[in-house]
């Protein structure tokens, strides 16, 4: 470990932690696509993961939340350890919030009622109040004007924001965010990463996995790159970039920042 | 000449190509847009020129619309060329509608008709609150009171005057038939085969070995046998299985047996849109926290079924025609009570009439259902496009 993530970790000490992951394997089958991931994210801290395709960054972070199941180690996310309980997987995925790449909005439900959705029927909500929280949260991603129509008559990007304001509703205390931008066309990436960079600001707890390596040197206190399963370096982006570590690090970015 | 003396007229507009537009310009490009098609259109209006007036004289022209004797067809028959005798069906309707059911409790088949009528009126009724809910409210509620209407509640013994008379006397399921029976049926096996339809699809792609072994092995039992042999089991080997002393309704048996054939169909449609909705869906509804029920009953399910709506109407359609196999074991349903009224002996030679009108009468039900469906399926558009 670095000197300035040493630096950075003592100044978080004190900051409770979020997602703590320790000697963590997954296998599909034959294929190892964890192997032994030990990873601590404290409160507020933003981090990017970033690596080549079937690395394992998607499913490092649907661990999280368990979309995906791990089959080795120990997660702890907000006190709260990963099992196979039942209870224990709906308390967690109630404090950690999603965001997928193919947005994966409800397309029988408008806008609205996508945000909805969760207050009312895990939150037991009334709708009214619902309502009012979702609409909050859709200004805040600037398209409340498109509450009453249906996902499939919005942009991509405006597909996402929706996906992300209908994540912030159920108030997490910890964002995933899997590939966000990687479905969109290149005109509407950056008011999807606009308000990204706004939840940053405001101190969310975010692990992305991203490609937006412009995003990452902006707003992450920490980029881990992983390769073959493994977290092969962690930095603070300006060493990440500037002088990275690993070869494979080395060679990974003269891929993604050739042109 | 001069460049400044240059003047441009206009050339006058060309016609327009010839007839694309109006009735000629579709006969054109429908009909006859090459030789070949032409022919094949001149073929088709000879065959019709051929078919249709002879069907118009019959069941039109030529027909016997007004009367109530039979002998008023006789007498048309040899005056005219033989028309349709209407008035035969006219004579037999009651017993089409109620079959073997008692003449003058008669009314409570109609009372049962007209609260389901009643109940299902709020269904179409855009403005209705909570629609969904109270649609499948009347639906399960329905055939419970036209059961209970239809059955009675005084059960008198025989030798009691009452047990011809009273207005609330049990009528046996063996007199209930007609068309009243067969929408019982339908209603039955409609509203009982879409759950448990529904059920079998979630069961069969369960990642437990047990449940999806299970729910595989119910389909592909009850796909597996025509729905007559299901017929003859329940009514004539049922019995023979179960202990002395201890009998249930035919009626009952029959509509349990036309219940789970429908919903092994039913389930493998449902199957279909379930597979056709992304896992992203679920994954979705799982990161927000929903548990496994709620995400299929508020994500999955509704997009699934509004996918698979015409293959669900289809099976449906299907299932109100195959409620005619209650024939075999003995019921009169509505095409039961035609066949009966065909053997009536004051009406002898008129049963072409019967099935002209029976199979009028089918159609018409499931054409509507067919309508509704599609109806259905432009309400439930969200331009949502996969």
């Amino acid at each position: 470990m670095s000197a300035a993530v040493k630096d950075h970790v003592q100044n978080l000490a004190t900051g409770e932690v979020a997602v703590q992951m320790v000697g963590v394997h997954k296998w599909y089958g034959e294929f190892h696509v964890l192997k032994d991931i030990n990873l601590t994210v404290h409160h507020g801290e933003r981090i990017v993961i970033c690596g080549p395709s079937g690395s394992g960054k998607s499913t490092l972070i649907r661990c999280i939340n368990r979309l995906e199941e791990h089959q080795k180690g120990q997660i702890v996310v907000q006190g709260t350890e990963l099992t196979n309980d039942l209870k224990q997987i709906d308390a967690i995925r109630r404090e950690v919030g999603m965001v997928f790449q193919q947005f994966n909005l409800f397309p029988h439900l408008t806008v609205l009622e996508n945000c909805c959705l969760a207050l009312i029927w895990v939150r037991k909500m009334p709708r009214k109040d619902a309502e009012e929280i979702a609409m909050k949260y859709l200004t805040r991603v600037r398209i409340p004007e498109q509450a009453l129509k249906y996902p499939g008559q919005l942009s991509g990007g405006q597909q996402q924001r929706v996906a992300i304001a209908r994540s912030l509703c159920m108030n997490p205390k910890v964002m995933l965010f899997d590939e966000p931008t990687s479905a969109l066309d290149p005109e509407m990436i950056k008011e999807v990463l606009d308000v990204m960079i706004g939840l940053a600001e405001d101190g969310m707890t975010m692990l992305c996995v991203t490609h937006e390596m412009g995003f990452a040197q902006k707003v992450a206190n920490r980029v881990i790159f992983m390769d073959l399963g493994e977290i092969v370096e962690q930095n603070t982006p300006t060493e990440f970039f500037n002088n990275p570590q690993s070869d494979r690090t080395k060679l990974f970015l003269s891929q993604i920042l050739r042109h | 000449m001069s460049i400044a003396t240059v003047s441009f007229e206009p050339k006058p507009s060309l016609p327009p190509p010839v007839a694309t537009a109006g009735l000629l310009g579709w006969l054109r490009a429908n009909l006859f847009s090459s030789w070949l098609n032409a022919a094949f259109t001149l073929a088709t209006l000879y065959l019709l020129w051929r078919v249709l007036p002879p069907i118009f004289d019959w069941m039109i022209a030529e027909a016997v619309w007004v009367g109530d004797k039979t002998e008023e067809c006789k007498n048309a028959d040899e005056t005219r060329k033989g028309g349709a005798c209407w008035i035969y069906v006219r004579a037999r309707v009651s017993g089409f509608m109620y079959g073997l059911y008692p003449y003058d409790l008669r009314w409570r088949v109609d009372l049962a008709g007209a609260v389901a009528l009643a109940l299902m009126v709020p269904v179409f009724i855009k403005a209705m609150p909570y629609r969904a809910i109270y649609g499948l409210a009347a639906i399960l509620l329905v055939p419970a009171l036209a059961s209970l209407l239809f059955y009675g509640w005084y059960d008198f013994p025989p030798n009691v005057p009452e047990a011809q008379t009273h207005p609330w006397r049990v009528v046996e399921t063996a007199k209930w038939g007609g068309l009243s029976l067969t929408l019982l049926i339908a209603w039955v096996g409609i509203g009982a085969s879409l759950p448990i339809g529904v059920v079998l699809a979630l069961g069969r792609r369960s990642k437990m070995p047990i449940v999806s072994a299970l729910c595989v092995g119910f389909i592909e039992l009850w796909r597996g046998v025509p729905l007559i042999t299901v017929m003859f089991m329940s009514s004539v080997m049922l019995p023979l299985f179960l202990p002395e002393g201890v009998t249930f309704d035919k009626l009952l048996r029959a509509l349990i047996g036309v219940t789970l054939f429908s919903a092994a169909y039913l389930a493998e449609v449902v199957r279909g849109g379930l597979q056709a909705i992304p896992r992203g869906q679920f994954e979705a509804a799982s990161a927000l926290g929903l548990s496994y029920p709620k995400s299929m009953a508020l994500i999955v399910l509704p997009q699934a079924l509004k996918i698979v709506i015409p293959g669900i109407v289809n099976s449906f359609i299907g299932l109100f025609k195959d409620t005619t196999l209650v024939a075999i074991i003995g019921m009169y349903d509505f095409l039961g009570a035609v066949a009966l009224g065909n053997a009536d002996p004051k009406w002898l030679g008129y049963a072409v009439e019967g099935y002209v009108f029976a199979a009028l009468f089918y159609f018409v039900f499931c054409f509507s259902m067919s309508r509704y469906s599609l109806a259905l399926e432009r309400k439930l558009n969200t331009g949502h496009k996969r």
